[in-house]
């Protein structure tokens, strides 16, 4: 089975100042459901903004469905995200002066090859049936300063799955929600990742949702640089 | 085109902190566009003051002095010409017509000026109109006397009204000519020159008020004419007159006829060109034109700070909307895009703004500064000068978008997709 991301001897600090990753080895299958823990300060973030090609890592390979992102561009690496990654963050995830939908719709409309992949289906369509999906359906035409925190992440959801992209990542996307609506939340984000066979990387220092996960990484066991 | 919509639906979310940056740009740009509308004016006003007159002559003396007591009625000249001089260059072949103005006493503060017919005939004023009677007719006999518009209504005067003239020319002259009153003949138009605050009676009044006065002093009150014994007098002789205005019958023959009149042996005078002597009256003032243009240049720069600082302020607020941006796969240059393009847009809006606040305000504002000002500003669409303002405001947002945006630039690289706060 092809890798979605190979990590060989990945190297990054921030600026001069002391490595932050060092990672001699990290592979995860296409079509894996990987649970990232560690504790904070570990480099869970800095480690998906590298593999989402924000950071440009200093050192080794960071293979991305078969591409080198340490050999890219800015630019491209850019190009890469906008078309190949879904990305949700632990909160405040919606630009408030946009529409629900407008939100979901916004990497299709950033970038022409993800626009590609929606098969034929308008942008609107495209984001009123995932929005079903995630339950939010009703809510498309709200300002986003009037959902719920729970509502916030389901639309954030929907904006990373817009147009299929290979890979999800999410930086502890229920930490702001509460038991129930984790696991909810967290069903509804399988399901989705499943019909599009998406990779998901899912980061946590919540230990209690492991066991939905396909594959457990303790990052503290391959980042040598945590602390 | 996104980044369009974005920048557009991100500076509407901010409405309030928008419209204040907008309407401080616009104050800024509607200053700068009034000063140069009301300058453009003044200096039309300034220039239309006289045409079609080609030579203006008095006595020798000071150009501007010249210009200042004979066209804008300031100032007062030093002595007079000889009635007999002014014929002889009145019938010089070259003059096609002149004025002659009798100046030197005054009503109520306002210029008293003797002169003839041929001014009601010759004088021109802002691109060749004649002057024209509002109400009666241009007076013509010894005691009449002709307002400008401005005195007859400030005075409230109507026709048939007594007028009394003062010698000098102050607002509370000691020695009048009270023994000899004038009557309104006739009133004249608006013409939103110096014409308007003067008062026009004939050459032989100004002579006839002066009977006894050739010492300097009034003469004693036995000496003193009656208004019967001036009106029995068949001729009243005419024996001086300040300056004249001179229309010659071929423009070419201006320099020659002034270098002429001022090698004139039998009196010392002097002959000017009314627009080269404007310019140079003008150029004169001109410092503190620039002056004022530089005052408004900084004003417009003080309102783009304000946005600069709005901008700068809010970027703080928004690291997140950056990072989203970032991780839905926009690179740095689109959010740099994104703010430059948000300044462009505050920019343009307040300088459109600030040109229909202009246009509004100069619709308003213009017959208010017309009766209170005497200043008549055209309003004009904008030309070159006012395009030329507004394209510069607009580069100049372009210009200052780029140090938030640079700002910002820096932070969504170094930030990547963490938010430090």
């Amino acid at each position: 089975m092809s890798l979605a991301i190979d990590v060989q001897g990945l190297r990054f600090r921030y600026g001069r100042g002391p490595w932050v990753l060092d990672v001699p080895e990290l592979a995860l299958e296409r079509g894996t459901r990987a649970f990232l823990f560690g504790p904070s300060g570990s480099g869970k973030t800095t480690l998906l903004g590298v593999l989402a090609g924000v950071l440009k890592p200093d050192e080794g390979r960071v293979d991305v469905l078969g591409r080198d992102l340490a050999s890219l561009s800015g630019a491209r690496r850019d190009a890469f995200r906008a078309e190949h990654i879904g990305y949700v963050f632990q909160m405040f995830n919606l630009i408030p002066y946009l529409s629900v939908l407008d939100n979901i719709a916004l990497p299709v409309r950033m970038n022409a090859k993800r626009r590609a992949r929606l098969d034929g289906a308008g942008v609107k369509e495209a984001a009123a049936l995932l929005a079903d999906h995630l339950q939010i359906g009703d809510l498309l035409r709200k300002p986003v300063t009037e959902l719920s925190v729970g509502q916030q992440q389901r639309v954030a959801a929907c904006r990373a799955l817009i147009g299929s992209p290979e890979i999800i990542v999410a930086d502890e996307p229920t930490s702001s929600l509460d038991f129930d609506r984790r696991e909810a939340f967290l069903d509804l984000l399988f399901a989705e990742c499943g019909r599009a066979g998406a990779t998901l990387v899912f980061v946590s220092h919540d230990r209690t949702l492991e066991g939905m996960f396909s594959r457990t990484v303790s990052l503290p066991d391959v980042n040598r640089a945590a602390l | 085109m996104l980044v369009l919509d974005l920048a557009l639906k991100s500076l509407r979310n901010r409405a309030f902190s928008t419209s204040l940056t907008v309407g401080s740009i616009a104050l800024s740009v509607a200053l700068l566009i009034g000063v140069e509308n009301v300058r453009a004016g003044m200096r039309e006003s300034f220039s239309n003051t006289i045409s079609q007159t080609d030579l203006i002559v008095g006595v020798k003396g000071g150009t501007i002095q010249l210009l200042l007591y004979s066209v804008f009625g300031m100032g007062s000249p030093t002595s007079n010409l000889s009635w007999d001089a002014y014929r002889e260059w009145a019938e010089h072949p070259a003059v096609e017509w002149t004025i002659p103005y009798a100046l030197g006493d005054s009503h109520r503060g306002y210029r008293v000026i003797g002169t003839n017919e041929d001014f009601y005939r010759h004088y021109r004023y802002r691109g060749g109109q004649a002057i024209a009677l509002a109400e009666g007719r241009a007076g013509s006999e010894v005691f009449d006397v002709t307002l400008g518009a401005d005195v007859a209504a400030e005075l409230g005067y109507g026709l048939g009204d007594e007028v009394e003239v003062t010698h000098g020319i102050g607002e509370v002259g000691f020695l009048n000519h009270d023994h000899l009153p004038f009557e309104v003949a006739g009133i004249l138009d608006k013409t939103f020159t110096p014409v308007d605050r003067a008062v026009y009676v004939t050459l032989e009044g100004i002579e006839a008020i002066h009977f006894g006065w050739e010492d300097g002093a009034p003469p004693m009150d036995e000496h003193e004419h009656t208004h019967e014994e001036v009106l029995a007098m068949e001729e009243i002789e005419i024996t001086q007159v300040t300056s004249f205005f001179v229309g010659t019958t071929s423009r070419r023959d201006v320099l020659r006829l002034q270098r002429e009149i001022n090698d004139f042996e039998g009196e010392p005078m002097m002959a000017v060109i009314p627009g080269l002597a404007l310019n140079e009256m003008w150029q004169g003032i001109g410092y503190a034109e620039t002056g004022l243009r530089l005052v408004t240049i900084f004003v417009v720069l003080v309102g783009l700070l304000g946005m600069l600082v709005s901008l700068y302020t809010s970027l703080n607020e928004r690291r997140r909307e950056m990072a989203i941006l970032r991780a839905v796969g926009s690179g740095p240059k689109s959010i740099v895009a994104l703010l430059v393009l948000e300044s462009v847009c505050l920019a343009a809006a307040g300088a459109v703004c600030g040109l229909a606040l202009v246009y509004a305000l100069l619709s308003a504002g213009q017959p208010i500064v017309e009766a209170q000002a005497g200043l008549f500003i055209p309003i004009r669409p904008p030309g070159s000068v006012e395009w030329l303002f507004l394209g510069a405001v607009v580069t100049a947002g372009f210009l200052m978008g780029f140090v938030p945006a640079l700002k910002a630039y820096r932070t969504a690289l170094h930030d990547g997709l963490a938010v430090r706060v």
